[in-house]
């Protein structure tokens, strides 16, 4: 089988003397769409933005595409690396957050192009010309020069995705993208995203969306209390669970 | 009847007889009118009253060494916003590193300056040569490469923006550090996780946004300084409250070349307010839907919706 593009081993994470990572073992192929699903505070959001270093692990260690995030390696130590070079590899990686945090004051095209321009450094024509191409494929190209107030809810998270691939990045983080959506505003940011998924982009999604689940993911993941407690396709995991504690959680949410 | 009864009547009437009575409040009537009789009053009382010597304050407004002052009162006044905020700037930085030194530094700094009063700061600078003769450039500890005279360096002028840019850093640092504090911190995470650079998030994400607190508490820095100023004339300087005082030991004029004063404060300040509001305007982009017009906009607005009115007046005449 191919190198996993992410390779998350052994991943411990604390806040004081809550454990809220407690051993996590991950493994995303390039080109797969990974789901993971499981109770408010068993630690899904942790994981993913331990993924790219927006959380430092205690132990462990997370790679992408055989790349440590946020660490060197010699020998059996890591050295913690520079915030530069930190900052330098994420950007291959696409993060997506639950409230968007779009730059308020920047237009839609300013904000997908801020980062092509200032942490990759294309020429901004370039970066333009990417950001027009993308604002298209979330279905945006009007919205161009708008600010995001004057957006809704769903476009604004469609921005987000599209700000998010302008970096060309090897694997997208999705941390509960339409957590924070009027309902009827769900579908459009779920149909880019399958979309994408299609297009074989590497996407690690937390969300309660079991439709979504079923419909696109390769792989779903059902985590509880800092761990992984049951891996699989979709069929399998969200239809016959081999877990009590996924079939508890299935109970309630489907 | 009970209201039910009442709206279906009106529903059952066609819509558009029903005409629209405004209500009225002959209670705002007599409070302007309150208000009307007093403002004449007042402006009666300043015209009439030759005691205040309206001839004299025309003859000073203009007069070459006053608009001399009100240049050395703007230039104070830049000097000590500019340097002060760029100052601001640096401490507030300080103060949210995560170097324990350089917080402390900087908390220090706002502690020390905000506390002894800018008349004492601006004394000790004029002092600065009793304090120390000779200021030195050259290694910490170790041997100079030159040395100046404080005299030579720091002169009244120097003495004066310096107290002035020093005691407004502590002040505009921690307006900075509010404004900073102010944006959201969802904004510097998805700063980082794009891999913008650190000196990139701070100055093109946070800082724009961190304006929108900063300017409205600035514009009341920047005025206050506009006033402040005035405290330079224990220097001897000849700022705006300096010189109308030289003028008025000499021609005895005390009211007229205080009102002199008195109106050209209040004209740099209303210039600097009209300043703050458009600068507000663009910082506000993007935070509204659509930015409300300017006062100019609002009026020529006012004007158009008039004249379309009065072209409608016989139309609507007509049909009745």
């Amino acid at each position: 089988m191919s190198t996993p593009m992410v390779d998350v081993r052994g991943v411990h994470k604390s806040y004081g003397p809550l454990e809220v990572l407690r051993g996590v073992d991950l493994q995303v192929h390039p080109g797969e769409v990974t789901v993971i699903i499981g109770p408010s505070g068993s630690g899904k959001s942790t994981l993913l933005r331990s993924i790219n270093h927006l959380e430092k692990i205690d132990r462990g260690y997370v790679a992408i595409d055989g790349e440590f995030v946020g660490y060197r390696r010699s020998g059996d130590r890591l050295h913690e690396l520079r915030e530069r070079e930190i900052l330098r590899r994420r950007t291959q990686i696409g993060f997506v957050f639950q409230n968007f945090h779009l730059f308020p004051h920047l237009t839609v095209r300013e904000n997908v192009t801020e980062a092509p321009i200032s942490a990759q450094g294309r020429p901004r024509g370039q970066a333009e010309a990417l950001a027009t191409e993308l604002l298209a494929q979330v279905g945006l190209s009007d919205k161009a020069d708008a600010y995001p107030r004057q957006l809704s809810g769903g476009q604004q998270q469609r921005v987000a995705i599209a700000r998010a691939l302008a970096l060309r990045p090897k694997v997208v983080l999705f941390d509960e993208p339409t957590s924070a959506l009027d309902p009827e505003l769900v579908g459009e940011v779920l149909e880019v995203m399958k979309a994408l998924a299609r297009s074989g982009t590497t996407m690690i999604v937390v969300t309660h969306e079991i439709g979504f689940a079923r419909e696109v993911a390769d792989t779903v993941v059902f985590m509880d209390a800092g761990q992984i407690v049951e891996h699989g396709p979709p069929r399998q995991v969200l239809d016959r669970p081999r877990h009590h504690r996924t079939r508890a959680f299935l109970s309630k949410v489907l | 009847m009970t209201a039910p009864a009442v709206l279906e009547e009106a529903a059952a009437e066609s819509a558009g007889s029903l005409t629209v009575i405004k209500a009225r409040h002959p209670g705002r009537w007599i409070a302007g009118a309150v208000v009307a009789v007093l403002l004449a009053m007042a402006v009666n009382a300043l015209v009439t009253n030759p005691a205040w010597d309206w001839p004299v304050v025309g003859a000073y407004l203009f007069h070459p060494s006053v608009l001399h002052a009100v240049l050395f009162t703007v230039e104070l006044t830049a000097l000590g916003i500019v340097l002060g905020f760029l100052l601001g700037t640096v401490l507030a930085l300080m103060r949210l590193s995560r170097v324990p030194l350089l917080a402390s530094a900087a908390w220090g700094y706002v502690w020390l300056f905000r506390s002894v009063p800018l008349i004492l700061q601006l004394l000790f600078w004029y002092n600065l040569a009793a304090l120390y003769k000779q200021i030195s450039f050259g290694v910490p500890f170790g041997p100079a490469f030159f040395s100046v005279d404080s005299m030579d360096l720091i002169g009244p002028v120097t003495a004066a923006a310096l107290g002035l840019a020093l005691h407004q850093a502590a002040y505009a640092a921690e307006i900075v550090r509010g404004g900073f504090l102010s944006v959201d911190p969802g904004q510097l995470e998805a700063a980082a996780a794009l891999g913008i650079p650190r000196a990139r998030q701070i100055f093109r994400i946070q800082l724009p946004q961190a304006m929108r607190s900063i300017v409205p508490a600035a514009g009341n820095e920047i005025i206050g300084l506009v006033k402040g100023t005035s405290v330079v004339y224990i220097m001897a300087l000849p700022e705006l409250f300096y010189q109308v005082q030289v003028i008025y030991n000499r021609n005895g004029r005390v009211i007229a070349m205080l009102l002199v004063a008195a109106i050209w404060y209040l004209v740099l300040t209303t210039v600097l307010s009209a300043a703050q509001y458009y600068v507000e305007r663009r910082f506000g982009r993007g935070l509204a839907r659509a930015l409300p017009p300017t006062p100019l906009q609002r009026v020529r607005g006012i004007l158009t919706v008039r004249r379309a009115a009065r072209r409608q007046r016989p139309a609507r005449g007509g049909r009745r």
